[in-house]
């Protein structure tokens, strides 16, 4: 039987084929070079403005006046093409177009290596750079190779401090680096109905740090009914036995705690063996763990409490901000001391807003600890939001102990 | 087709982030893309990759799918890459603006005159001569123009 990747791209693994592209999406960062070189091409319009996305986040607002130039001629490029646009503010461009957008069984491209994100909801969802991005602007079309197939078979729930957080960095040790470069990979087994739709993105959102094309779940009827919020009528994809190139398996019971040590995702360690790490800032954000359910388990731990270090949360969307102040999470957060930013990647890449300095130490709920990238010098230990929020509240690298 | 360059040898698993770090990203000046490749890896190496060959190792280009790192290298004027794999998206990306790549596993030492023919699928280092893993047709014809720009250009 075909993978669920075979059966959206419609053909056997190793093939190559030329697709519809359903949604195709940049950002501020990937947007510029996607613009120009669509111009190279010598094509005036965009084929299917009302597939193509572009949304504001890497740098929101504009740091200086370099940035705010070619965002502004982003920007009219997006208006005046009649283009999906979302500016400053509105969120990360894979939150967005997980609120509510992406659909299962859709091909989607984004101008971005985490595009595999959407995944989540039963898309083949894919990264592409920015000349590609133009092609498929200028024609609503792209070629794909249909990728072997990695099965993660998950049994049990989640359980004491661990999320799915965890679970994503698990995988990503288990299957290294580049175990899953020229594959994508599917979260299937007993284990899945237990995750949220939030946690499903965070796990899809790590695939990319094993090389994988995309990493995928099956739309089920968690799927279908946070579709429905968005009043998307969808049916549910059933897993059939497929041949796998390979097989893993998660206990999910098992899983605890775990954090990636700097500079590589797939060197991780259990928190315990980690406890004690002096830092200097706390992050909690990005299109890994900005999410409501993300703010909301943080602001559970550190409620009533006083964090100890400059910590930083970054929703992913105006949608996560508007619904934690709505719910007096937000509330909580500022009165822990935590410093909130506009929705975006905030210090993700390393461009502002929370840049690290020489021999800093950040723990992050990213999904990068690249050397450099969030400030020259600095270190970025990765950790879900519950080892976050313990350890903001002591200063030092902590386990959550359970308390979620 | 067929590159000549004298190799640049690296190691594995390097990231887009090394070969051109996110704060010089934020400009349409391709000139400074070269300046300040793999700066932060190691701040000459930038001079030594004129005419060169990269010999890398595995997973060549993983992380951001930022294209400005293939244009910073074939900038920094580098004519081709050879590592045993390469990230999917640098892979494309480097197609996609000329660069061509070689997937091989060949050992490497600074300086040796490294050759590659890519319709042929061979890759020749000190005389010896490997396979490389073959490209497609629409790869070769993309290379062959200069980039999916030009080879669309030229269709149309
Ligand atoms: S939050 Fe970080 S990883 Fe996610 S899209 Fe933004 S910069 Fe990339």
């Amino acid at each position: 039987m075909p993978t669920l990747s075979e059966r959206i791209l419609a053909g056997g693994a190793g093939e190559y084929v030329d697709r519809e592209v359903d949604r195709a999406y940049v950002h501020d960062g990937t947007g510029v070079l996607t613009y120009e070189t669509f111009r190279a091409l010598g094509v005036t319009e965009v084929s299917h403005p009302s597939r193509a996305y572009v949304l504001f986040d890497h740098i929101v607002p504009a740091n200086n006046s370099t940035t705010a130039d070619l965002q502004h001629e982003l920007r009219h490029f997006a208006r005046s093409s009649g283009l999906q646009f979302s500016d400053i503010g509105g969120g990360i461009c894979h939150q967005l177009m997980g609120e509510g957008i992406a659909l299962p069984g859709e091909i989607i491209a984004g101008a971005d290596s985490h595009t595999c994100t959407l995944g989540a909801f039963g898309a083949f969802a894919t990264g592409v750079g920015a000349t590609d991005m133009a092609a498929i602007f200028a024609s609503g079309m792209t070629w794909f190779r249909i990728p072997d197939t990695i099965g993660l078979f998950l049994s049990g729930t989640l359980s004491g401090g661990a999320e799915a957080k965890d679970l994503a960095l698990t995988y990503v040790a288990r299957l290294g680096m580049d175990g899953a470069t020229y594959h994508a990979l599917e979260f299937i087994g007993d284990g899945v109905s237990s995750l949220s739709m939030d946690s499903r993105m965070t796990i899809c959102n790590l695939a990319v740090e094993t090389g994988a094309k995309t990493g995928v779940f099956y739309a089920d009827e968690v799927t279908r009914a946070y579709l429905l919020s968005y009043h998307h009528e969808t049916a549910v994809q059933d897993p059939p036995d497929c041949a796998y190139s390979q097989e893993y398996t998660f206990d999910l019971e098992a899983i605890e705690p775990v954090i990636a040590v700097p500079p590589r995702v797939d060197t991780v360690r259990p928190v315990d063996e980690m406890t004690g790490i002096p830092l200097d800032q706390v992050f909690v954000g990005t299109c890994t763990n900005g999410r409501y359910e993300d703010l909301f388990r943080f602001a559970s731990i550190v409620r009533g409490k006083k964090v100890k270090i400059r910590t930083i949360i970054g929703p992913a969307s105006k949608n996560v901000l508007r619904k934690a102040a709505e719910t007096g999470v937000l509330s909580d957060l500022i009165t822990a001391g935590c410093t909130v930013l506009p929705p975006g990647c905030g210090p993700c890449l390393g461009a502002h807003m929370g840049v690290i300095g020489e021999g800093e130490v950040c723990l992050s709920t990213s999904n990068r600890n690249f050397r450099n990238r969030m400030g020259v010098g600095g270190e970025i230990y990765l950790s879900s939001v519950a080892t976050a929020a313990a350890s903001a509240l002591k200063g030092e690298i902590t386990a959550p102990g359970g308390v979620v | 087709m067929k590159i000549e360059g004298h190799a640049v040898c690296l190691p594995a698993d390097i990231d887009t982030d090394q070969i051109i770090a996110g704060r010089y990203l934020r400009t349409k000046d391709r000139s400074i893309w070269k300046r300040h490749v793999f700066e932060d890896l190691d701040p000459d190496l930038a001079e030594k990759l004129h005419e060169a060959v990269i010999v890398a190792g595995k997973n060549f280009g993983c992380g951001s799918s930022r294209e400005q790192a293939p244009v910073a290298l074939k900038e920094a004027g580098v004519r081709a890459i050879v590592a045993p794999s390469f990230a999917r998206i640098f892979f494309r990306n480097a197609i996609n603006i000329g660069l061509p790549l070689a997937e091989a596993e060949i050992p490497c030492s600074d300086g040796d005159m490294v050759e590659i023919d890519l319709t042929a699928g061979l890759i020749t280092v000190s005389g010896i001569s490997r396979d490389i893993r073959p490209l497609s047709p629409r790869m070769l014809q993309m290379l062959a123009a200069g980039g999916l720009v030009s080879h669309w250009r030229q269709k149309r």
